[in-house]
């Protein structure tokens, strides 16, 4: 079995053992697991161009015409510690959402590698699990039923039934558990998408403009309610925003990258304490402006 | 007046005026009544049929047929649809294949059919099966390919092996769709196969039609087409109602 195959030999280096068949797997992966942070990303010289398919040439020389690759990601390189809070801000275009896919695996990159606790991101896994922008709840699924999708084979029917409603309560769904998404409002499909996401554990949790689209209450609430879950499970989460005061309050560390071909200009650690107070920390209230400044706003009105 | 009986009664108060007018055509057309009858003969010949089950006799034959080329043309057009939406190079090798044979009216096929099928079922079997085929291998194919990709996304990020991708995202992905399809299909294949039976066969609505017609009794064949058109509108009224089902009805919504 490759599984066993990926874990016992390096891990008998490790445990010093030299008949491979002497080492108990229960051990192997104990043993394994110390060596290996979970959770823990390295972004190197990632590279992402895309190729314009478009088939009407606009004029001569055109620098963007057909066939030509259009830079997105230009040399981006980037650490990010186990269980950290990162927010990813940008303009509009600049690829924040294209470096996400290919961290969960659903893109590949032109050159370079994103490490995931030490091994090469190969595709999709459950691992990471990607919440969406938008509609990325199963629409001929109830909640029950997307919710259960991560789950799906788990053979003790009974502890899977718990879980589910367990997480589905947590973020206060409990009574929708047959409603399709279309009978939800979007701060509720949201919220699913969350339930989903945490249920099977993930190492990684990655979401693209999680707060679009919600009206400015329910935009809080979540947020709010990210932030405790955050606390609470303490999984790596990278959450691209363009939204600055969004990144400042929710991050353990910030990200703020060009414009297309982007690199990071900024990538700094936030190590202010919940609840994140802009009138009591100056720091923060500079950082802010900065960020400000550095995206190409200015607040004269 | 009720808002729940106004759709009924109005419908009801359509019919009334045109049966009116068709009396009053009748009346005052030069025709005798034998070449064209007006409602009140008609409607007692519809008993008569109806009493001596010639009427059941021939509704039932054409069911038959519809209803077995229709399961056949979902049973291989369904599937097929969903083959070439989902692999790019079957759909470049048969789709030309499919688009060529699809304009060919189901009519144009009967000598083939006579001569393959027979006289019988067989050959308005096969007529039915045509017509419903081509358009739900298209419509089915369309519906996999324009399957928004994010739910493929949702299904790798899950581990969902190729036989889950197929279950549990294309198929409950296409249903609203397909049930749409399957409502147009069914409308055609009714059509074809009044048209199929009063070439090809000894029994049914359309050769009751035609065989009214070489018997000179013009009532009958009104007695037909009503027949036609009121088990048309049930075949298609059950067709909405698969489209209201938990399964199909988020289709309409999202």
């Amino acid at each position: 079995m490759p599984f066993t195959s990926t874990f016992i030999i390096p891990c008998s280096i490790f445990c010093g053992s030299k008949n491979v068949s002497e080492v108990n797997l229960f051990r192997t992966l104990k043993c394994y697991e110390g060596t290996r942070t979970v959770g823990h990303i390295v972004i190197k010289n990632l590279k992402k161009e895309f190729t314009n398919r478009r088939h009407v040439r606009r004029d001569q020389d055109d620098p963007n015409g057909f066939g030509k690759s259009i830079p997105v990601l230009n040399n981006i390189n980037l650490e990010f510690e186990k269980g950290e809070m990162v927010c990813i801000l940008g303009p509009s275009g600049c690829g924040k959402s294209t470096m996400l896919r290919i961290i969960a695996g659903f893109d590949t990159s032109t050159s370079g590698q994103v490490l995931i606790g030490g091994r090469h991101v190969k595709g999709p896994s459950s691992d990471n699990i990607f919440v969406f922008q938008h509609s990325g709840l199963l629409p001929w699924m109830t909640v029950w039923q997307n919710v259960e999708l991560g789950l799906r084979h788990m053979e003790d029917n009974e502890e899977k039934k718990e879980k589910v409603q367990e997480y589905i309560e947590m973020v206060e769904l409990e009574g929708f558990e047959d409603h399709y998404p279309y009978q939800l409002s979007g701060g509720m499909q949201r919220r699913a998408e969350l339930a989903r996401a945490i249920v099977v554990n993930p190492d990684i949790l990655i979401m693209d403009e999680p707060f679009s689209g919600l009206d400015f209450l329910t935009h809080m609430k979540i947020r709010e309610e990210v932030v405790n879950m955050h606390e609470l499970f303490g999984k790596t989460t990278l959450v691209v925003t363009h939204d600055i005061d969004d990144a400042l309050v929710m991050g353990d560390r910030i990200v703020v990258m060009s414009g297309r071909p982007s690199g990071v200009k900024l990538e700094k650690k936030l190590d202010f304490p919940h609840p994140r107070n802009f009138e009591k920390e100056a720091e923060l209230r500079e950082l802010r402006d900065e960020v400000f400044l550095m995206l190409g706003v200015s607040y004269a009105v | 007046m009720d808002s729940k009986n106004s759709p009924f009664i109005l419908s009801l108060l359509a019919f009334s005026i045109v049966l009116l007018i068709w009396e009053l055509t009748v009346r005052f057309s030069g025709w005798s009544e034998h070449v064209f009858p007006g409602p009140s003969i008609v409607i007692v010949s519809f008993w008569e049929l109806i009493a001596d089950g010639t009427l059941f006799k021939h509704s039932v034959a054409s069911l038959f047929r519809v209803t077995a080329g229709f399961y056949l043309a979902m049973f291989f057009g369904i599937p097929l649809g969903i083959f070439l939406g989902r692999l790019e190079t079957a759909r470049l090798f048969l789709n030309p294949i499919i688009q060529f044979l699809r304009p060919i009216s189901p009519l144009a096929w009967i000598p083939l059919s006579m001569l393959w099928f027979g006289i019988g079922d067989k050959p308005a079997v096969f007529l039915i099966f045509l017509s419903s085929f081509f358009p739900l291998v298209v419509s089915t194919t369309i519906a996999v390919s324009s399957i928004n990709p994010i739910y493929f996304q949702v299904a790798s990020n899950f581990n969902f092996s190729r036989s889950e991708v197929v279950m549990k995202i294309v198929i409950p992905a296409i249903i609203p769709e397909v049930v749409t399809a399957l409502r147009l299909t069914v409308t055609i294949a009714w059509l074809v196969v009044v048209a199929a039976e009063m070439i090809a066969v000894q029994s049914g609505l359309g050769y009751l039609i035609l065989d009214s017609r070489n018997a000179l009794r013009m009532d009958y064949v009104m007695d037909g087409m009503i027949a036609i058109g009121i088990i048309g509108l049930f075949l298609d009224n059950i067709m909405r109602k698969l489209g209201r089902t938990d399964s199909a009805f988020w289709g309409s919504v999202a």
